[in-house]
């Protein structure tokens, strides 16, 4: 199975400033001062040496993530501007070949929805989008957002056969090819997780979810949750301190609690997703590297890998 | 888990042995916030003596923030000191390094808050 991440933003897209791609050249010149003279040590000096955060950027759309199970049909977990992009990328890829899109919906924020007007796919006949999710007021927040004055394409406009499907939490049952569990997590107006299964392999999309882990039967359920997962892609946008105390209730998760509970279920990749929108690439790439110190630190027996999500990334699994 | 209370003048030591993870870490909350709002022990200055730590989680972090929370609710304060070096670093990583009062020993925080409390516990 292979995972792309179209989006990765939490609350709000963001975009580079000129003066942080400015900040970036600099970095970059100065680091390269004297060491390249051609093209090919360019490209390799900024593959091997720049860190990615000079180097790259971990993007500024908001949630969607794409899970590719070798299938004619997509699917996609979470519809937020990073589906715009994927519109594209399926329009460049396919043309005009009909195709199914599933679409999972952790929750009905803003965030989680607001690539779908932009979603080409939706607007080319012979297509059909399948929305799944947990919630009972999916359609009515999808037509809300294509509704004038917010949109000015209504709903009805859409070419694309669309549906809505209700998943009912906690009961395992197969869509679309794969094995899906839907789960009930901690957030406004209720968010949920999702374990895909397919071919031996698991994947936990868990986005928009706090989780107080003192509290012994939640923290059990989310082991079980994430079990032996091979990809766990997690909401890390607060530092712990702030999930605790000024952002108590807000709904979101840490870093710290994504390693531990990853480590509870043995789980053998955390994915830290959902980024805080002020943070600057550094301060992504910083969060990162605490993470993995934090894992080293606490590791007893089982290795836990870890990365940071950012637009464009793939990981196979 | 273990703790052990002292008293030294008006500041309460409270020192905490082993570990505290999501499984005890309800022990540890029933162990900690009396001495921070039953007002029997008089005293609303806690020094939690952290030496013999070994790991905290974050279930363990979050019940520090209620007490810390509990303490500033009643015009006290709970300080951490003496961490050892793991138990610093996740300090370091939550960022509670940002929001909790650290001191390099309970002498450190004596003298700073209370030196009758200092002086109290140099005479034994």
């Amino acid at each position: 199975m292979r995972i792309r991440f179209w989006g990765t933003r939490g609350s709000l897209p963001v975009s580079l400033t000129a003066a942080d791609i400015k900040h970036k050249i600099v970095e970059s010149l100065v680091a390269a001062a004297g060491r390249v003279r051609t093209r090919a040590e360019a490209q390799s000096f900024v593959e091997k040496e720049l860190p990615f955060s000079v180097s790259h950027t971990y993007g500024g759309n908001s949630s969607c993530v794409e899970l590719d199970v070798g299938s004619e049909d997509y699917i996609l977990c979470d519809v937020g501007t990073g589906a715009r992009p994927f519109g594209l990328h399926v329009m460049a890829q396919k043309k005009a070949k009909p195709s199914t899109f599933h679409v999972f919906l952790s929750h009905l924020h803003w965030d989680h929805i607001m690539g779908f007007p932009f979603l080409v796919p939706a607007y080319i006949p012979g297509n059909r989008v399948v929305i799944y999710g947990c919630h009972e007021a999916i359609e009515q927040a999808f037509r809300k957002q294509h509704a004038t004055p917010c949109f000015p394409v209504d709903f009805s406009q859409l070419s694309a056969q669309v549906d809505f499907v209700r998943l009912e939490p906690g009961k395992r049952q197969r869509v679309a090819g794969l094995e899906v569990t839907p789960k009930l997590q901690m957030h406004g107006g209720d968010s949920y997780g999702y374990r895909f299964e397919h071919a031996g392999k698991v994947v936990v999309y868990s986005t928009d979810s706090e989780h107080k882990t003192d509290d012994k039967a939640s923290t059990r359920e989310f082991v079980d949750f994430f079990s032996q997962a091979d990809l766990v892609i997690f909401d890390a946008m607060y530092s712990l301190a702030d999930t605790v105390s000024v952002k108590e209730d807000w709904g979101h998760s840490s870093n710290i609690v994504g390693v531990e509970l990853c480590q509870l279920a043995k789980a053998r990749h955390l994915c830290l997703f959902h980024h805080e929108p002020v943070y600057s690439d550094a301060k992504i790439a910083s969060v990162l590297e605490e993470t993995l110190r934090l894992e080293q630190i606490t590791r007893e027996g089982h290795a836990l890998k870890i990365s940071s999500a950012y637009d464009g990334m793939e990981i196979v699994i | 888990m273990q703790v052990e209370v002292q008293r030294y003048a008006d500041v309460l030591v409270v020192t905490v042995d082993g570990r505290i993870d999501y499984v005890n870490a309800d022990e540890f909350k029933t162990a900690l916030m009396p001495h921070l709002t039953n007002g029997t022990t008089g005293s609303n200055q806690v020094v939690l003596d952290l030496s013999r730590l070994e790991y905290i989680s974050s279930a363990g972090l979050r019940v520090l923030m209620i007490a810390a929370r509990e303490a500033k609710a009643k015009q006290g304060k709970l300080i951490a000191v003496a961490l050892q070096p793991v138990v610093r670093e996740i300090f370091e990583i939550s960022k509670f390094t940002l929001v909790f009062q650290l001191f390099d020993s309970v002498q450190d925080a004596l003298q700073q808050i209370s030196p009758a409390a200092l002086t109290a516990m140099k005479s034994g």
